[in-house]
């Protein structure tokens, strides 16, 4: 099988993993509305919950992503790492909005603001910014074999970056409701809403992969059309 | 052979000779730092807020919009007749060429900091030389992570489109834990504050030194190889 | 085609200075150079004649430690030069159509910078001896910026030269010189051949490099379509080059 029908065949595998997680998607919002139960202080806006920090952990899922794979590029020299990162951020960057859209929304019925500057919300917003500067140095770059590299030095500097950004923004001051079920004492969520939010979270980390694989997929038929028209060019 | 030091001096030393030759940049970079002092006078309502409170917020933007200006120059200096290829042509370490503008960049922003500091205690009526020492004291700890940070940076920035864009987008998610830690120690220093208070911010700032100065001096070298 | 200019007595002959074996080397889908070979002996000088884009500086600058090669190897002095390694830059020099100077420092403090930078003993006296051996010692405290254009190309070989380097490499050296300029530039390496210096020059200009070489090579997209001893005159290197660079 040639690079270029490897490639379209993992196209086509990526996009039933989509697919899939679309439909998961679906059925977490479903049981997300209909099925579980209203909370009692914060009313129908805290649904958002169920959004929100699944798509906070697979921003940061995927620089880790990022991070990793920058690393190991610039000691394998091996361009489909680069198209793993470059695909890992393309896709957290769009969840790192979403992150950033659902905050706001989720905030302002709660507590009456659109935007406080708690722990999570600056450090989510500081990622954004990060990916942001990885994805423009890379469309300014013309050249592969440097861009694979700048964006492996940027890759590497900004996962170190983000633990300071954290630590810097706690010892600032926050105001984020303390991780519920991450409570020692036991889950502080009922039963019912726990199980929604794991189910939600498991569904988000599902469609995350099907997207990257989707994008990285994409990436890799091009790349493999390019090589083989330059070959033809010989 | 020089060894990486005796040749990043070198490189230094050409550098602040060349700057120091024209002129151009360090003036120009104080008459904004000056600039922009004198218009945040003005961004404000003293009768509102007192100048305590913002006082430590504006000399550190100051010193951040000024660092920025400085530190494009270490390699775009280098692309006036390919001269990076005469440097990479030489037996000197990439890390070498590394530190040697690490050094020059240092002593850039650090001139343009010593005259922007009286200023600002000029301009905004803040008595700093009853806490000088412990001010030059944070003011290098942060300067020095902007600088390490930077130089890598401008760098990468300068061989793309839009270099003079490109270095801000790039560097300003980096300049928040030090300008951070900063505004909240030069603060703490205006008020008269204990140290007691001041002690977790600065453990952040050198931290971020050090993580960053190793990491970057590692890393540099990936940037050159072609 | 693979190349093989040395005749010496393999008896006393000792390591070939340059020995290049299927370099290759591409950026993106641009393919710079697809598989280079030749050798070198000491005090030879090969002169490559291409078009624009057939991948001569991209070969230049791999033999200079500039660039990386995807595959392949570059052998000088009978060691292999290898990523990052410093050893190899002191037996190397390289002039090209780009002075590699400050313009804001005068002659003196450019060689005297990149005496420090080689390490060399006695950088005031390097440096003043190859003003000399140019014939810049007269302008040498004035700003480069204040040069013509034959004074910059003349201080830019002092300056390949100032680490005594055994093989030197050009890059379209007489690009933008004017008549006397070319005239003193090729008495100049004239003398590095006196010298016994080994010396790869690349142009696409043949009456340039001819007379200069020992060996002649024609490069036409990342290849060596032609790679010998220099045999034959001008002409029939025109005639040779025309028809190379028509079929490809």
């Amino acid at each position: 099988m040639t690079a270029i029908e490897r490639a379209e065949r993992m196209l086509r595998r990526s996009s039933f993993f989509m697919a899939l997680g679309l439909v998961l998607m679906v059925a977490v919002y479903v049981r997300a509305l209909r099925f579980t139960p209203v909370e009692a202080t914060q009313g129908p806006a805290q649904k958002i919950y169920y959004i929100h920090p699944p798509s906070a952990w697979v921003a940061f899922l995927a620089f880790g992503i990022v991070g990793v794979c920058s690393l190991l590029y610039l000691f394998l020299k091996d361009p489909r790492l680069d198209r793993l990162a470059a695909s890992s951020a393309e896709v957290g960057v769009v969840f790192t909005t979403v992150v950033l859209i659902t905050g706001p929304i989720w905030a302002k019925p709660i507590w009456g603001t659109w935007w406080t500057w708690d722990a999570r919300l600056t450090s989510t917003l500081f990622l954004w910014f990060v990916y942001f500067g990885y994805l423009v140095l890379r469309s300014a770059v013309p050249e592969p074999g440097r861009r694979a590299r700048y964006s492996a030095v940027l890759g590497i500097l900004g996962s170190l970056l983000v633990p300071f950004i954290h630590v810097s923004v706690l010892l600032f001051r926050t105001l984020h409701p303390k991780a519920v079920f991450l409570n020692p004492e036991g889950p502080g969520l009922p039963g019912p809403m726990l199980a929604t939010l794991l189910f939600s979270l498991g569904v988000f980390t599902l469609f995350f992969f099907g997207l990257v694989t989707h994008r990285y997929a994409q990436a890799t038929v091009v790349d493999a059309r390019a090589a083989a028209e330059a070959d033809d060019a010989r | 052979m020089p060894s990486t030091f005796a040749a990043a001096w070198a490189i230094a030393a050409k550098d602040l000779l060349l700057e120091f030759r024209s002129r151009t940049a360090f003036l120009s970079s104080l008459v904004f730092t000056a600039l922009v002092l004198a218009i945040f006078n003005f961004a404000r309502d003293p009768t509102a807020v007192s100048t305590t409170d913002i006082a430590p917020g504006i000399l550190w933007v100051t010193f951040t919009f000024a660092g920025l200006l400085g530190l494009n120059r270490a390699f775009a200096l280098e692309r006036e007749n390919h001269a990076l290829d005469g440097l990479l042509l030489s037996p000197a370490s990439r890390t070498a060429l590394y530190l040697g503008k690490v050094v020059a960049n240092l002593v850039f922003v650090a001139a343009i900091e010593a005259v922007a500091l009286p200023l600002f205690a000029l301009f905004f009526n803040m008595p700093l030389l009853p806490v000088l020492v412990p001010l030059a004291g944070v003011i290098a700890l942060a300067t020095v992570g902007f600088v390490v940070v930077g130089t890598l940076m401008s760098a990468i920035a300068v061989n793309t489109r839009f270099a003079e864009l490109m270095l801000p987008v790039l560097m300003l998610p980096f300049l928040m834990p030090p300008i951070t830690g900063a505004v909240q120690v030069t603060s703490r220093l205006f008020g008269g504050r204990p140290f007691s208070e001041v002690s977790a911010w600065l453990k952040l700032l050198v931290a971020y030194d050090i993580v960053f100065i190793v990491l970057c001096v590692l890393i540099f070298e990936h940037i050159l190889d072609e | 085609m693979t190349a093989n200019p040395v005749e010496a007595n393999p008896n006393t002959a000792p390591a070939p200075a340059l020995v290049v074996r299927g370099l290759t080397r591409s950026f993106g889908r641009v393919r710079a150079l697809r598989g280079v070979d030749f050798t070198l002996a000491s005090g030879e000088a090969l002169a490559v004649f291409g078009p624009n884009g057939a991948g001569k500086t991209t070969l230049l600058r791999i033999l200079a430690g500039l660039l990386g090669a995807e595959k392949g190897e570059v052998i000088v002095a009978g060691e292999m030069l290898a990523r990052g390694d410093v050893r190899h830059r002191r037996r190397i020099g390289m002039i090209s159509h780009h002075s590699l100077l400050y313009d804001g420092l005068s002659a003196r403090e450019n060689l005297e910078f990149y005496a420090r930078l080689y390490g060399l003993a006695d950088r005031r006296g390097t440096a003043q001896r190859a003003l000399v051996s140019v014939g810049l010692e007269e302008r040498a405290g004035s700003p480069v910026v204040t040069y013509s254009r034959g004074m910059v190309q003349r201080l830019a070989i002092a300056r390949a030269l100032l680490h005594d380097p055994e093989i030197v490499l050009l890059d379209e050296p007489f690009t933008g010189l004017d008549q006397q300029a070319a005239a003193t530039l090729r008495s100049l390496l004239g003398r590095l051949r006196e010298e016994r210096r080994t010396l790869v020059l690349v142009t696409h200009n043949l009456d340039e490099g001819l007379e200069l070489a020992t060996h002649v090579a024609i490069q036409v997209a990342g290849r060596f379509v032609e790679c010998g001893l220099r045999s034959g005159d001008t002409a029939s290197y025109r005639a040779r080059y025309a028809q190379a660079t028509a079929g490809a």
